[in-house]
């Protein structure tokens, strides 16, 4: 079932005031059974294995299974991660074939929540109606380049 | 009528989405609204961290034109566009974004996104206008920046909240109405301007794969029409609603190929080995100017592709082992080639990794080492995505200094990026005819939209009147699947077979057997005709009827009754729109049998379409194409 919830290690996130999985599925698809206090993916065959609820579950409750219509049995995905980085490891169906791992950034000198959106380059012209928009024409140069743009460009 | 509580939200801007364009106009528009003292409201229906295309991540950013290196103008990349587009584009949108773009992504920069950068520091391309990025976190960033730029300005965010209709007063959008998906609560938003970033639409057409994996299309299922609908409901004249996206990508998981072609210049093939671009060369003649431009247009490609195909000769092969070789034996010895090849590897996984898991998975469970041998290509199937290499959308005023004597007439009618429709903007996916912006474009192009709205405003001060007789019909009319659901479900044994209503599943899988089997779906590999449209149109006709009597029986599937509505209106633009257009111009895209030419003298031209709410009729018409360079 694309993502699918591992009842032992699922605690219906009852720690927090809402459950994680079901707070970010794009798509709207992961929910609590409150009797069982266990999520579900409701529709599977509308889930585009985005990992979104797989990332963010706790208790890494939460895999994916490839879609049963065209993936073969006996592969596996995983991700964890963390504030700054991310770890895959991929497992083949093949089990002679050595498991990939892989670590990647995810963001890199800002930290999670600092994300400052105004103020990384003075505004041009500051009218309302003029074609210049906030952070420019300054944003619009690098260290790199030779040309220098003091006004937004024209063709 | 189901008991739902209205709550009533009074702002001066709406913004409708919480993508990447939608995030632009947040940021923007906070910007302007906190030194003009005006409110900014964003709803999304789902949590903007992780909604919209790039919900998974991306590995590129795919509109960077580097004006400041001077390697590019402003005119190179409307060239590319309008040849990609086979000369249908608007070159003044088309400019506007590119000339802020380069400004957006140092933005992105600043806001901690990781851009793969060599090692004099310069930003690594994929390909000329694209950059490699670690983009696991793309959208986590781009939310962040638009969430605090909001609070900021002290303007505020709803999430879980689905937006259905726009609200008019007269020919004046002044606002939409929606329901929470979490609780029983129909949200009315009174704004003086709305700016329209609700995505693109999958599932018109039936995907390839109707089992569990009929959630995995390229295009991501939680984007529905929604903008489409809005612009078309209110008024608005859309244009090249007939311009379709097919991406070809890895076969049945729809991993990218960019950084395949682009990055490490893999060859695609027939089963016999056979390059299709080279082999099948003789047709580009049929195509031309555009047939024989460099790079060939996104559908001439696919065009030459599926030639192989309908002749026999697939699969289709990526090279991957091939290219991987190619660039290792590059290295001056072999320890330098390992480590080379070690790299590749990670990079060809990563791309994965960042922006389609599956196709991982899928590489996995098929034993599928690239460097050792090569892969399945396929096209997908039809989605609309104005911002990709499709074109579908509003038909939006162009920026008034960019225009000419000759297209200021035609496109230029006041605040940049505005539909026809007074007070509604669009951008990303919901605006048209200016293809090519992307992730980073769509955000350009939402923080233009969103500071043209704040103008607008200025000048537009006055309260907006939103009709309560207006909000009470639609918000009967919303809920009214919920009702239908509760007086006729218990009548039968299985709620889902009951004479008296259609669930939104069945109603979506007969939207797409239409279109799939009369608009030129994957089934007809991209063909119709005109008689084929007249007779979908027919069909499409009863299903329209048939809306009125959808069910839901909770909130989450009244959801999928809403986006099902808004993709049929979707499905209508488009039949009509490919029946108006009498020619073939876009052959990978889709093929009129009955005009299988390209006719320059009578279609280079957008072909726009607008719907009277009141009357339900349409009207088609031919809008010139004007360019601003030689
Ligand atoms: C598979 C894939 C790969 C791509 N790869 C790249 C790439 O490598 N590089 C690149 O630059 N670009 C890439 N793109 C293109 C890029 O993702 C889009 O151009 C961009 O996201 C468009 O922005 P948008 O705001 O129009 O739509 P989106 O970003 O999709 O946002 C749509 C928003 O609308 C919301 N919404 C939808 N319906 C409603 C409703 N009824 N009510 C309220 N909210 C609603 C959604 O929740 C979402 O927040 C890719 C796209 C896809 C699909
Ligand atoms: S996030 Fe994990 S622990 Fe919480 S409800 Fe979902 S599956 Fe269970
Ligand atoms: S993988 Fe993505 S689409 Fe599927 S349930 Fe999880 S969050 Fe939702």
């Amino acid at each position: 079932m694309p993502s699918f919830v591992i009842a032992e290690k699922c605690d219906g996130c009852k720690a927090l005031d809402k459950t994680a999985c079901q707070h970010i599925c794009p798509n709207d698809l992961m929910v609590l059974d409150k009797e069982k206090m266990k999520a579900y993916n409701r529709e599977p065959a509308m889930c585009w294995e985005c990992y979104n609820c797989v990332k963010i579950c706790p208790t890494q409750a939460i895999e994916v299974r490839g879609y049963a219509d065209f993936v073969p049995l006996g592969a596996t995905v995983t991700a964890m991660r963390s504030t700054e980085d991310i770890m895959w490891t991929v497992q083949f169906r093949n089990k002679e074939i050595k498991p990939k791992r892989f670590k990647f950034p995810i963001r890199r000198g800002v930290g999670e929540g600092q994300v400052k959106a105004f103020g990384h380059y003075p505004t041009g012209d500051g009218n309302l109606k003029s074609a210049t928009l906030m952070c420019e024409p300054a944003g619009l140069n690098t260290e790199k380049g030779p040309v220098k743009f003091t006004a937004v460009p024209k063709l | 009528m189901a008991n739902f509580e209205t709550v009533t939200v009074e702002t001066d801007l709406l913004i409708c989405g919480g993508g990447m364009a939608a995030c632009g106009a947040a940021v923007e528009a906070s910007y302007w609204a906190k030194k003009n003292g005006l409110k900014v409201t964003l709803v999304d229906k789902a949590v903007m961290d992780r909604s919209g295309a790039v919900a998974m991540g991306l590995s590129a950013i795919n509109q960077y034109v580097d004006l400041n290196s001077g390697a590019n103008t402003l005119k190179d990349y409307c060239d590319y566009v309008r040849n990609d587009l086979m000369g249908i584009t608007r070159e003044d949108l088309v400019a506007n974004i590119a000339r802020h773009v380069d400004s957006t992504v140092h933005l992105f920069e600043k806001w901690g996104l990781p851009i793969w950068k060599d090692a004099e520091g310069k930003y690594i391309h994929e390909g000329r206008w694209q950059l490699m990025i670690n983009g696991e976190s793309y959208k986590v960033i781009v939310a962040e920046a638009a969430k605090n730029a909001l609070a900021e300005a002290g303007g505020e965010y709803f999430e879980r909240v689905f937006i259905t209709h726009p609200l008019m007063d007269g020919d004046r959008c002044v606002g939409a109405i929606g329901f929470s998906t979490r609780q029983n609560k129909v949200y009315v938003f009174k704004a003086k301007a709305t700016l329209v970033a609700m995505g693109g639409a999958v599932h018109v057409f039936k995907p390839r794969s109707t089992g569990e994996g009929f959630g995995r299309s390229w295009y991501p299922p939680f984007n529905s029409g929604a903008s489409a609908f809005f612009t078309i409901y209110g008024g608005a004249e859309m244009t090249c609603q007939e311009v379709r996206f097919i991406p070809v990508r890895f076969k049945d998981a729809y991993g990218p190929v960019g950084a395949w072609f682009l990055l490490f210049k893999a060859l695609a093939t027939n089963a016999q080995g056979g390059n299709y671009m080279k082999e099948n060369a003789a047709e580009l003649e049929k195509w031309q100017p555009y047939g024989k431009v460099k790079p060939a247009p996104a559908n001439i490609r696919n065009w030459l592709m599926m030639l192989d195909v309908m002749d026999g000769k697939a699969p289709i092969y990526m090279q991957t082992h091939d290219a991987i070789k190619a660039i290792a034996e590059k290295s001056p010895d072999e320890k330098a080639a390992r480590k080379k090849l070690r790299e590749l590897e990670a990079e060809a996984w990563e791309d994965f990794l960042d922006m389609t898991i599956s196709q991982a998975i899928l590489w996995a469970a098929t034993n599928v080492e690239p460097e050792k041998r090569p892969s399945e290509i396929m096209a997908c199937d039809p989605y609309f995505i104005g911002s990709h290499s499709g074109a579908s959308g509003a038909w939006v005023s162009g920026p008034e200094d960019l225009q000419n004597e000759a297209t200021r007439q035609e496109y230029f009618w006041g605040y940049p990026h505005m539909t026809t429709v007074s007070g509604m903007f669009a951008a990303g996916d919901a605006s048209g005819a200016s293809s090519h912006k992307f992730s980073s474009g769509s955000f350009t192009e939402g923080r233009i939209a969103g500071k043209a709205a704040i103008a607008y405003i200025a000048d537009h001060r006055a309260a907006p009147n939103v009709d309560a007789a207006q909000v009470e019909s639609l918000k009967a009319q919303i809920l009214k699947p919920l009702d239908t659901f509760a007086q006729h479900s218990k009548t039968t044994t299985d709620p889902d077979v009951n004479p008296n209503y259609i669930r939104p599943t069945q109603f979506m899988y007969r939207l797409q057997k239409i279109m799939d089997e009369y608009a030129g779906g994957v089934s007809s590999q991209f063909k119709t005709s005109g008689k084929l449209l007249e007779k979908g149109m027919e069909l499409l006709g009863y299903l329209k009827q048939d809306a009125a009597c959808l069910a839901a029986e909770d909130l989450h599937e009244l959801m999928r009754c809403w986006e099902n509505v808004h993709r049929m209106f979707q499905a209508d633009a488009h039949m009509r729109s490919i029946l108006f257009r009498e020619e073939t111009r876009w052959p990978g895209y889709y093929f009129r049998s009955d005009k299988p030419s390209m006719d320059n003298a009578n279609w280079l031209a957008f072909v726009n379409c607008t719907y009277d709410r009141k009357t339900e009729q349409w009207a088609m018409r031919k809008r010139p194409v004007k360019y601003l360079t030689a």
